[in-house]
């Protein structure tokens, strides 16, 4: 029995405690109730081998665990493993159902209830219920799945502390009999209710834990839990009125291009007013310029100075022109955090509104002629942020094909934030022209790379299969905790890289190297790309920061023409050091290889085509 | 048999077949298992396919409703 707890080992339970497990579908308010049951203190830890982050907290002398939104219980993919993981070490579940959906939310109910695991269920969102003309029996609705149900509007903290005071009235349901005989029969070799029930559904993990083959009856008791659901639904469930409401008329014009299209621009227009101009010019002037270079560079130059020579080997590398406690914190504190705030700021907003699975279906078309899905957008929106944010998320997507496709056209054709604010003021000088012609080869090249990969990867991608829930009026509270947890795990994961890519560049430079490698590409600048070779320097900054290479650029007095060729380049030419170590350790070191030489090698060919065009 | 990418705005229709294991088993949480009653509400140009019965949307890739088949309901 003691095997099936230890999935949540980095999770502190005191003796005795009981863990409280909240549980239901994406965007059902479930924050709300955990709130309520935590207070203010909250832990969020990473899940070991995942990128899921859970949350948990204390209610009482119990601990209260909060889990991701999933529609079932199994392993379709990471968040559901977590999910199945801590539901099934629980003493005491929460589940949170949303009243307006009540045919999607039960069929997790049931699952829940399947696992004998004492519930209780908070009814949510009944106002918006009501508004709908939903009309449902809960007596009778607490009858058929055997556990309480309390009616709430989270929101406006009705039913709130009615579930915090009977939640220990939670109790095992209503587990039909058929499904029950089959479980009692796996009790003396699995040991544990639930686990039984995930062998039984065929879960490979579970069967594995227990060292047993997986049941082959996922199918049977899905239909069959499937079934239970509708029959409950049509009796408790009585519709008034039918008719589209605003938030369902606004849903589909999101999807419909005519509408969806010219919505999409207005949302990308919002995004780069709040990213490009708010965050980008004036938070990012006073963090990096006036925070971080003028107060904390000097003091920490200033502090390690004392003890160690600014020009010795060990005082290079820690405070010299890249070092680590200087170019590195400024740049991922004082530039990237608050852009990185910014792009989870606006992803949140588009994911708690239902705008984002809507756009996923509105943009999958062309997302398919690439081998990527409508999902991938997001990947690809958050790249526009920083490439190595982008590249961490590529991880949801469905397989490793798809990860393949979408690191290799976010690491060749997306510039990153840091570079984009450079590229954009450089290229308002050079005339629309050229603007046009900019973009027009930076998007071929995505779909060329996109086409390319897509014909010659083996294998095939995942198609979209997603729920568009109702649109919403976002909750600030929510929106905020989401973009909080995934900045701090942005910060977390992708600082010791950015640390890690000053070490080596200062090692280049120590070495020479860095010299080195700028004269063996000065010819390759001044031969194919007709370039000053001064342009290579730009070009190896790049290495260390994007916004280094584009910004060398701009220094330098070239003709528009060659503006547009080196700036064609510099957005081709390989990611920043950081981003290239997060590729090599989410791709594995053949495929990062390839990829980081192939953006050398395209962004050189594309830049003399061209070159040999425009100049 | 006609397969969910023939569906037209607006038609209802009945699940017969998915024959992907992994995506029925996806498609039953949602509510649409074989021999479900959905409604076509949306249909992007060579896009995906919005069915739903009730409140409940899902949006299927064009690839995939190529392989479900319905019936007229």
């Amino acid at each position: 029995m003691d095997h099936c707890h230890n999935n949540l080992t980095h999770i502190d339970i005191p003796e005795g405690a009981k863990k409280i497990v909240l549980v239901g579908n994406p965007n059902v308010g479930k924050s709300v109730f955990f709130n309520a049951l935590t207070g203010l203190y909250v832990d969020v830890s990473n899940f070991p081998g995942t990128t899921v982050d859970i949350s948990h907290g204390r209610y009482g002398k119990d601990v209260v665990i909060d889990t991701p939104g999933v529609y079932g219980i199994s392993s379709f993919n990471d968040e559901e493993t977590v999910a199945r993981d801590v539901i099934l070490s629980a003493d005491l579940i929460l589940n949170v159902v949303d009243a307006v959906h009540l045919e999607r939310d039960l069929f997790l109910t049931l699952q829940v209830i399947d696992t004998g695991i004492p519930t209780i269920i908070a009814i949510n969102l009944m106002d918006e219920a009501e508004e709908q003309g939903l009309k449902i029996d809960l007596d009778l609705l607490e009858d058929l799945l055997g556990v309480p149900i309390i009616a709430t509007i989270a929101v406006k903290g009705k039913g709130v502390s009615e579930v915090k005071n009977r939640i220990f009235e939670a109790r095992t349901g209503i587990i039909p009999s058929k499904l029950k005989n089959r479980l009692e029969s796996m009790m003396n070799r699995i040991g544990s209710w639930g686990e039984a029930l995930l062998v039984l559904e065929g879960d490979p993990n579970v069967a594995e834990r227990h060292g047993v083959p997986p049941g082959e009856l996922r199918e049977e008791i899905y239909r069959d839990r499937r079934y239970r659901v509708n029959d409950i639904v049509n009796h408790v469930v009585t519709e008034t009125e039918e008719g589209a409401t605003f938030g369902t008329m606004l849903g589909r014009y999101m999807l419909r291009p005519w509408t969806g299209i010219p919505i999409f621009a207005l949302v990308l227009y919002a995004m780069y007013y709040l990213i490009g101009v708010l965050v980008a010019q004036d938070i990012v002037g006073f963090t990096e310029e006036t925070v971080m270079q003028g107060l904390y560079e000097p003091v920490v130059r200033d502090f390690v100075g004392r003890f160690i020579s600014e020009q010795s080997i060990i005082g290079t590398i820690l405070i010299g022109e890249f070092g680590i406690l200087t170019m590195t914190v400024t740049y991922v504190l004082g530039l990237l955090l608050p852009l990185v705030v910014g792009f989870y700021l606006a992803l949140s907003i588009m994911e708690d509104s239902g705008y984002l699975p809507r756009l996923a279906t509105l943009v999958d078309r062309v997302m398919t002629s690439i081998g990527l899905n409508g999902r991938a957008i997001i990947p690809l929106i958050l790249g526009f942020g920083c490439v190595t944010m982008a590249t961490i998320t590529t991880r949801i997507l469905g397989t490793k094909r798809e990860r393949t496709i979408a690191t290799a056209v976010l690491g060749l054709a997306i510039p990153c934030s840091a570079q984009l604010g450079v590229i954009a003021g450089m290229l308002a000088g050079i005339g629309t022209k050229f603007i046009a012609i900019y973009i027009l080869v930076i998007l071929l090249v995505l779909g060329i790379t996109g086409k390319i990969l897509h014909k010659v990867l083996p294998g095939e991608s995942s198609d979209l299969l997603i729920d568009l829930p109702p649109i919403r009026l976002p909750r600030g509270e929510n929106v905020l905790k989401k973009t909080v947890t995934k900045s701090y795990a942005f910060l977390l994961e992708a600082t010791p890289l950015f640390m890690l890519g000053a070490l080596i560049i200062s090692g280049l430079q120590l070495s020479g190297l860095l010299e080195s490698i700028q004269v063996a590409l000065a010819p390759l600048t001044e031969g194919l790309l007709k370039l000053p070779k001064e342009t290579a320097t730009a070009f190896i900054m790049g290495l260390i920061r994007r916004d280094f290479g584009a910004a060398g650029l701009n220094d330098m007095a070239l003709t528009p023409a060659q503006t547009l060729v080196s700036l064609v380049t510099i957005t081709l030419f390989v990611p920043c050091v950081a981003t290239v170590i997060m590729i090599f350790k989410e791709r594995g070191n053949k495929e990062g290889a390839l990829i980081w030489l192939s953006s050398w090698v395209f962004a050189f060919i594309i830049g003399a085509i061209v070159a040999a065009f425009v100049i | 048999m006609m397969t969910l990418s023939q569906a037209k705005r607006g038609q209802r229709l009945l699940i017969a077949a998915i024959p992907n294991p992994t995506i029925r088993a996806q498609a039953i949480r949602f509510g649409i298992a074989e021999g479900a009653e959905v409604e076509c509400y949306e249909k992007l140009p060579a896009g995906p396919v919005v069915i739903g019965r009730g409140k409940q949307e899902i949006a299927i890739g064009r690839r995939l409703a190529e392989n479900i088949e319905v019936q007229p309901a």
